[in-house]
């Protein structure tokens, strides 16, 4: 009897992340969701730049790399030429979806457009070395903010979900973490409506998950997991920011 | 002769767009392409078509590439200061090896500059376009009806050849009316096998990428992209001469400039000098051959263009710098009157620059 195995959606190649990066976690968690829904056939992932670059190697839908924050302009486009049968999501980090890419975001979520997005926040830049990012700590030291993050100097990092929930545009807004069971759990659940959402031609639904670096952190695999609770949630609280599908119903009764 | 209607350069493009079967049009808005747009959006929604005006040119360009990526036609347009935003998605376009077709109605620049027409990017167009070494295919028309035809043209080359085609055009192309014949036969679909269309789950997954990181790999995909140049550098050029058959003195300019140098040659002629026109239409590939064989029989090429002097490079490339260029120009807006180039013309002929 098989009791644990590799999700279908998932290519079976070596993930080239670091040990106790949760990218792997979250990968997995988007393959499961793939292979519940059985939409892989007609799913079109966007990769970004970043860490997650070479996603496109990981999953076995097919997969497109967009140029540096660009993918949900890119989701946009291949959305729009299937909108029946297309699934489409991006998967981008803080760099990519918060600073570059923040007006191809925020756009999106504007028109609503009928994608999925998960949003890796890690608050800082992995793959060029780990440099400060948009969502990077008041105080957190990286390599270019070496006396830490100082927000008279460099403003304050962008909570995205809340910032994204002053729109009408999207359907659903909601931050996650995976630095425990529990956690991971209720990320896979939110992924899952993610996708959902777009099935039932609700609109743009971006999950952003609150996530680890330990190589560029400059901490143990376990420490990072640690200081998510430690820090990064106190000032990126967990939650639901907008459902506005689950607004109506309540509206509604 | 099938019916002809009498159309702007702009909405020319819009419609032999439609005709040529595309389907997906993404813009943002700028002076003087402004047309494109807003016959699109009118259009698209009627043909079950996709019109979408983008947050900014850049996030323009990448709905292109999404689409692209997905097999079906696709195009965007703007105007010079546009095309610059334009030019990391045209990279990644290049990189992947996507077809698209971009229409440039210039403006006069650098900068934000004007909004009269120029030609000054044409070293962006055939050179410069952004980071990386690539090409694209550049197509100059110099009337409405060529605007309409290689629109039509562009997007079967985009498909041959899997890459961008621009339609380098200028204010004057965009805003000018006149009647246009929109009688095309359209060939099938170019088969796409390559495409993120979702795999049914029949295939392997494709993969819509320019990344490399293995500098072997990459430069193997660079020298192919450049074989398939060649090949393109080989049998797609495109150009018209007029009067060139005893021509003395050889004019030479492309799109507007190529007009207003018509008449001035109409006027030499007249009072007796031989002088004829070379007008590219390709600019990339540019047309090599006839410029040689001038070379061997005028005393002097004319370069006339709406810029400080860009095509004029390649003009003494493709002389082998056997005789004289000279350049007859205007810049940032202005348009260079007949008259200045029949000077141009009667200079050269009294003995000119030599």
């Amino acid at each position: 009897m098989v009791v644990f195995e590799k999700p279908k959606a998932l290519a079976d190649v070596q993930l080239h992340y670091c040990p106790g990066c949760t990218h792997g976690i979250v990968h997995r968690l988007v393959a499961e969701v793939i292979d519940e829904l059985g939409i892989e056939g007609r799913t079109i992932g966007i990769a970004p730049v970043g860490c997650s670059v070479m996603a496109y190697n990981y999953f076995n839908c097919d997969m497109i790399e967009a140029a540096h924050g660009r993918a949900p302009a890119v989701a946009t486009g291949v959305k729009r030429s299937d909108p029946e049968n297309n699934i489409v999501f991006t998967y981008q980090g803080d760099g990519d979806l918060a600073s570059i890419g923040m007006a191809e975001t925020v756009h999106a979520a504007a028109r609503n457009e009928n994608i999925t997005i998960i949003f890796i926040n890690n608050a800082i830049y992995g793959m060029t070395g780990g440099q400060m990012a948009p969502t990077s700590l008041p105080g957190q030291v990286t390599q270019t903010s070496p006396y830490g993050r100082d927000t008279d100097h460099c403003g304050f990092p962008i909570r995205v979900c809340e910032m994204l929930s002053t729109l009408e545009g999207p359907e659903y807004l909601e931050r996650v973490t995976v630095n425990n069971v529990k956690a991971v759990k209720n990320a896979k659940k939110a992924i899952k409506k993610a996708f959902q959402n777009q099935l039932d031609g609700k609109g743009f639904s971006l999950v952003e998950v609150v996530s680890t670096c330990p190589t560029n952190w400059g901490m143990t695999p376990k420490k990072a997991l640690e200081w998510i609770d430690e820090k990064m949630l106190p000032y990126y609280p967990l939650g639901v920011y907008k459902d506005r599908s689950a607004a109506k119903e309540e509206a509604s009764k | 002769m099938s019916d002809k209607v009498l159309m702007k350069g702009n909405e020319a493009i819009a419609e032999a767009a439609i005709i040529a079967g595309c389907r997906h049009y993404f813009g943002y808005p700028i002076t003087p392409q402004t047309e494109v747009a807003a016959y699109m959006a009118k259009k698209m929604p009627k043909i079950g078509g996709t019109f979408l005006q983008a947050e900014s040119e850049i996030a323009a360009i990448n709905m292109v590439y999404g689409v692209s990526s997905t097999g079906k036609r696709v195009m965007t347009s703007s105007s010079s200061p546009g095309i610059s935003l334009k030019g990391e998605g045209i990279s990644y376009l290049a990189g992947a090896d996507l077809p698209a077709l971009l229409i440039n109605v210039q403006r006069g620049g650098p900068g934000l500059g004007g909004i009269q027409p120029s030609q000054s990017d044409y070293f962006q167009a055939t050179k410069g376009t952004a980071h990386g070494d690539f090409h694209m295919i550049v197509l100059a028309p110099c009337s409405v009806q060529e605007m309409a035809d290689l629109t039509v043209k562009g997007f079967d080359l985009a498909d041959k050849y899997r890459m961008t085609t621009m339609i380098l055009a200028d204010g004057t192309m965009g805003q000018m009316m006149e009647p246009v014949s929109l009688d095309y036969e359209i060939a099938p679909p170019v088969e796409k096998p390559w495409a993120t269309t979702g795999t049914k789950m029949e295939r392997k997954h494709n993969i819509v990428n320019s990344l490399s990181l293995v500098p072997e790999e990459l430069e193997k995909l660079n020298f192919e992209r450049y074989e398939r140049y060649k090949k393109i550098e080989e049998t797609e050029c495109m150009y018209e001469e007029y009067m060139m058959e005893d021509a003395e003195i050889c004019v030479t300019a492309f799109g507007i400039a190529a007009r207003v140098s018509k008449n001035a040659i109409n006027e030499a002629r007249k009072q007796g000098i031989k002088v004829g026109l070379i007008r590219p239409i390709t600019l990339w590939p540019f047309p090599k051959a006839p410029y040689k064989a001038a070379a061997e029989k005028v005393k002097e090429v004319i370069s006339v263009e709406l810029n400080m002097g860009q095509m004029i490079e390649d003009v003494k490339l493709a002389t082998e710098c056997k005789v004289p260029v000279t350049l007859c120009n205007r810049a940032g807006g202005m348009i260079p009157s007949p008259e200045q180039v029949l000077e141009a013309i009667k200079k050269a002929a009294k003995g000119g620059t030599k």
